[in-house]
Order: structure tokens, then C-alpha cells, then sequence
């Protein structure tokens, strides 16, 4: 993880500040005391704010906030990374844990819960920060699984109540519990504290605010880099250090996303733009594939590693995943059957769109199209037998060899 | 009325394709597979005519995992999970 670049630094504090001996007195040096607004005016200013989550779906937060308030009893703040590739929420709560705790405050005051959780993977160092803080309502801090699903609402909820950290068909809310993202929370404390004008001087017009931007492949100082919203792909990058080598194209989205067309690495980081370039913004990750490698080879070992990640309970989750991973691993292989195991795989992605109870096997299928999309020529090689040099090659993107 | 099956209890018994194969077929895992026709995220209404079938595949599934739900305004993703916003 690299220090944030001068670019707009907003969550991401200084380094220095996070090491001193007492973090709480240094957040509160930086960033002033906590107000305490009225539930109405702390909705009211989120909302003009245009504050969107940050957990990947880019949903209003306003409208969230809106629509439990005065009906939960429990707030959450997740910080157990919704996307295998993301660093982002880890590197806030490294950085910044006072603001994340502040919005959950905030948000746990506004709609008067009884009590409020911080949910990470590793709890090594956060529980220290509880110490000096004087909120009403006292935060727990819980470890959850170090699992894609167990980040997803229900299965956190479910944990939180006793049960395994799975995702269930039943409705978040319907167990009187909010789950916002740490990094959505921590800007909802800036806008408490500075206002939504303050909030909208940088970003997007359609998602205001810095985001947090995990970067990785061929770059030079891989790592989570704060952008304002709207920043383009490639800049965002060349924050990360830029380029190490030539660079073929960028897999947007981390895992549970999909690859941009190389003439798109100048979109802007905006939901909506992106999804219109034929990616997604979701949780922002950007992994830069250098032009030696193998887009198709590199995708077949992603797949694999998130039909692993299936928590095994929907049917068409657990046993499709593990069979396109196989057909994107022949075809990547360039395998004398290659093009029926293309046949069958272009089939079999539509048969896992939508079919389990998170969004594991929807992401995993959107990644894999892209793939054969973006990588339409390697794809016709591959399937006459002419795979390129790097179609041998090692897993390229972290987490892949866990 | 829409369709609905739950993906955590459904087991691939495969019963309900059986008993309303107009409307369920089942994939390559054994799985059902809604007509297009009766997907609940398409908002599909069952048709009168196949409704005392859908009824009987609901009551035969020996995991509870189908269901009818009344059509509604509500949530077209109920019952999917999203991540958290
Ligand atoms: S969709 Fe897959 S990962 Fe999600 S709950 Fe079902 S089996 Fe588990
Ligand atoms: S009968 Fe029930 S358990 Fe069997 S396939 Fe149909 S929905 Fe699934």
C-alpha cells in the first residue's frame, strides 16, 4: 500500500498523522470536532451531498438512510471488502478509522440504534481506537470470514446474529440491521462536518466526492490511490505510478468485474460511464494487464479462483462456476476442443446470471464475457490452435495463488 | 402470481420440472430453470391455465424451495442479495 498522491486526499490522512501516539487527538486536529445534526439534517445534507455508496453498487445514500430511519436496530459499518481485489476498505480503516467510526455515529444516532458494529476481517489494531471515543452508542468490533461472501449484506447480518457468515434469500433489512460500506460512512463524516458544497467541489457530476481506487498489475507503486470521482482510468493509474510496461488493457471492477476495451482506458470513474464502455465501476479496482500476457489465460485463472470462492449453496453457483472455469482453462489452453468447450461456455454463462442468492456468479459471468469479448482475436487463436507466448504464463493479479 | 425458486434450498430434485414442464425445465446441473415467460425478474404473471400445475410443483418440492408470490409493486430483486452499498 502506497501513500496517497498529491491528487485530493480527503480520507486517506498522512501517514505520519496515523502513527502517532495518540490517532484520535490527530484526527480531530485534522478534521475538527463532530457535529451532532438533527436526523433530518444529516439526511438532508447527505442527500444534497449526492453521497453514493461505496460498496459497489453506487446506490444513494440518502435514499438508504431514508427509507430504515427510525426501523434499525443495529448499523453496520462493512469493512469486509466486498471484492476479493480490493484493498480499499482495509486501507481506510489503516489510514482514517476515526472517520469511519464517526459515520457510523452519526448514522447510528440519526436513526437511534442500540448498537453499532464495525465488521472486518482483521480487528489487529482497530479496537485501540475505541479508547478515547465518546459515543453514545458504544461500537463492537467483529471479525468476519476473510471470504468473497461473507461481505455480502445477509451473510454479514446473518453472522452478526450467530449464523455462518452465508448469503440468505431473505431481505437485509427484514433483520433490523443497515450495512453501509466504512468508505461510504467515512465521507458521510467530511459532509457532516464540511457540508454538501464542500462535498461537490470535486468528483462528478453524477457521483460527487473522491473515491477510493485500488490499483494494481503492471504498475509501478501498486496500491489504494484517493481520486476525485470522474478522474479517467488511465490517470488514475498514473497515480498508481503508471505504467511499468506496455500495457494491453484494464480489468475494471476487480474480479467480480469486467475488462475494458483497450480504446476505453480514458472513461471516467462514474458508474454510468463505465457500464456504457461496456465495464463497471463497482467496487473501484483497476488492474493493468501488460501486453506480454494473456488476457484469456489470465481470466481462466480467475475464474477458478471464484468458483472457489462459492460458497457452494446455490446449485448453479457451485457447479457452474467450477465448469466454465474448466472451459475458460481449455480454451485459454488452446486445447484440440477448444471451440466446443466455447460453445459450451457461452452457453453455460447465461445459465449462472442471476441463478444464486449473492452476486458472486453474476460478477464471475460478466468477467468471463468480457473476456471473450475484449479478447475477441486472442479468442479466434486460441481456438485454431495459436495461442501467443503468454498464454502459459503464471497468475498476474493478487489473491489468484491464495 | 410469479414463481419464485430460493437457490440456497432448492437441492435439484427435480420434481417441480416434472409437474409443470411448461413452465420449468432443468439445466445441465439438474437445476430448474424458469420459462423466460415466468421469470420473476421479467415481472412475469403465471398464465390462469398453468396456475393449479405451478401449484402442485410448489406443494411437491420436498425442500420448500418454490414458491408463489402474489404480484406486487415490490422489489424485482427480492430475494437477491447485492452488495453492500
Ligand atoms: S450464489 Fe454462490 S457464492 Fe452466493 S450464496 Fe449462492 S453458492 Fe454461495
Ligand atoms: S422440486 Fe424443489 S428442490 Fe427439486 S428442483 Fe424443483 S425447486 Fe429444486
Amino acid at each position: 500500500m502506497t501513500a496517497p498522491p498529491a491528487a485530493t486526499p480527503r480520507l486517506l490522512a498522512e501517514p505520519a498523522a496515523t502513527h502517532r501516539r495518540d490517532a484520535l487527538a490527530a484526527h480531530l486536529e485534522r478534521h475538527g470536532p463532530l457535529p451532532s445534526p438533527s436526523p433530518h439534517a444529516l439526511v438532508a445534507a447527505v442527500e444534497a451531498a449526492g453521497l453514493r455508496g461505496r460498496g459497489g453498487a453506487g446506490f444513494p445514500t440518502a435514499t438508504k438512510l431514508r427509507s430504515v430511519r427510525g426501523r434499525r436496530r443495529t448499523v453496520v459499518a462493512n469493512g469486509a471488502e466486498g471484492e476479493p481485489a480490493s484493498l480499499k476498505d482495509a486501507a481506510l480503516l489503516a489510514c482514517s478509522p476515526h472517520l469511519v467510526l464517526d459515520g457510523l455515529a452519526l448514522v447510528a444516532d440519526a436513526l437511534g440504534a442500540t448498537d453499532a458494529v464495525l465488521a472486518v476481517p482483521d480487528a489487529t489494531g482497530l479496537r485501540r481506537h475505541l479508547a478515547g471515543r465518546t459515543d453514545r452508542v458504544p461500537v463492537r468490533v467483529v471479525e468476519v470470514p476473510d471470504r468473497y461472501v461473507a461481505s455480502q449484506e445477509t451473510a454479514l447480518v446473518r453472522f452478526l446474529g450467530g449464523g455462518p457468515a452465508l448469503p440468505t434469500p431473505t431481505r437485509p433489512s427484514a433483520a433490523g440491521t443497515l450495512v453501509d460500506n466504512v468508505e461510504t460512512l467515512a465521507h458521510l463524516a467530511l459532509i457532516a462536518r464540511n457540508g454538501p458544497d464542500w462535498f461537490r467541489s470535486v468528483g462528478h457530476p453524477e457521483l460527487p466526492g473522491t473515491l477510493l481506487v485500488t490499483a494494481g498489475g503492471a504498475v509501478a507503486a501498486p496500491g489504494v490511490v484517493e481520486v476525485p470521482a470522474g478522474t479517467a482510468v488511465r490517470a488514475a493509474l498514473d497515480l498508481a505510478g503508471g505504467p511499468t510496461e506496455p500495457v494491453q488493457t484494464v480489468l475494471s471492477g476487480g474480479y467480480g468485474g469486467a475488462w475494458l476495451p483497450a480504446a476505453a482506458v480514458d472513461t471516467p470513474l462514474d458508474h454510468a460511464a463505465l457500464r456504457a464502455a461496456g465495464s463497471t465501476l463497482g467496487v473501484p479496482v483497476l488492474l493493468a494487464l501488460p501486453a506480454r500476457a494473456c488476457g484469456l489465460t489470465q481470466t481462466a485463472y480467475l475464474l477458478q479462483f471464484l468458483a472457489g470462492q462459492s460458497a457452494g449453496q446455490c446449485g448453479p453457483c457451485r457447479f457452474g462456476l467450477r465448469d466454465v472455469a474448466t472451459d475458460l482453462a481449455l480454451i485459454a489452453a488452446a486445447a484440440p476442443d477448444a471451440h466446443l468447450a466455447h460453445d459450451r461456455v457461452r452457453r453455460r454463462l447465461g445459465l449462472v446470471t442471476g441463478r444464486g442468492v449473492c452476486a458472486l456468479p453474476d460478477g464471475a459471468a460478466r468477467l468471463a464475457h468480457s473476456a471473450l469479448r475484449v479478447f475477441g482475436d486472442d479468442l479466434h487463436h486460441h481456438l485454431t490452435g495459436r495461442p501467443c507466448r503468454g498464454a502459459a504464463a503464471a497468475p498476474l493479479f493478487p489473491g489468484v495463488w491464495r | 402470481m410469479r414463481l419464485r425458486v430460493d437457490p440456497v434450498a432448492c437441492a435439484g430434485h427435480g420434481l417441480c420440472a416434472d409437474l409443470l414442464p411448461e413452465g420449468i425445465t432443468l439445466d445441465e446441473w439438474g437445476y430448474p430453470l424458469l420459462d423466460p415467460l415466468l421469470d420473476p425478474l421479467l415481472d412475469a404473471e403465471i398464465p390462469a391455465d398453468l396456475l393449479p400445475h405451478a401449484r402442485a410443483a410448489v406443494a411437491a418440492c420436498p425442500a420448500l424451495a418454490l414458491r408463489l408470490d402474489p404480484t406486487g409493486p415490490d422489489d424485482r430483486r427480492h430475494g437477491r442479495n447485492r452488495r453492500s452499498r
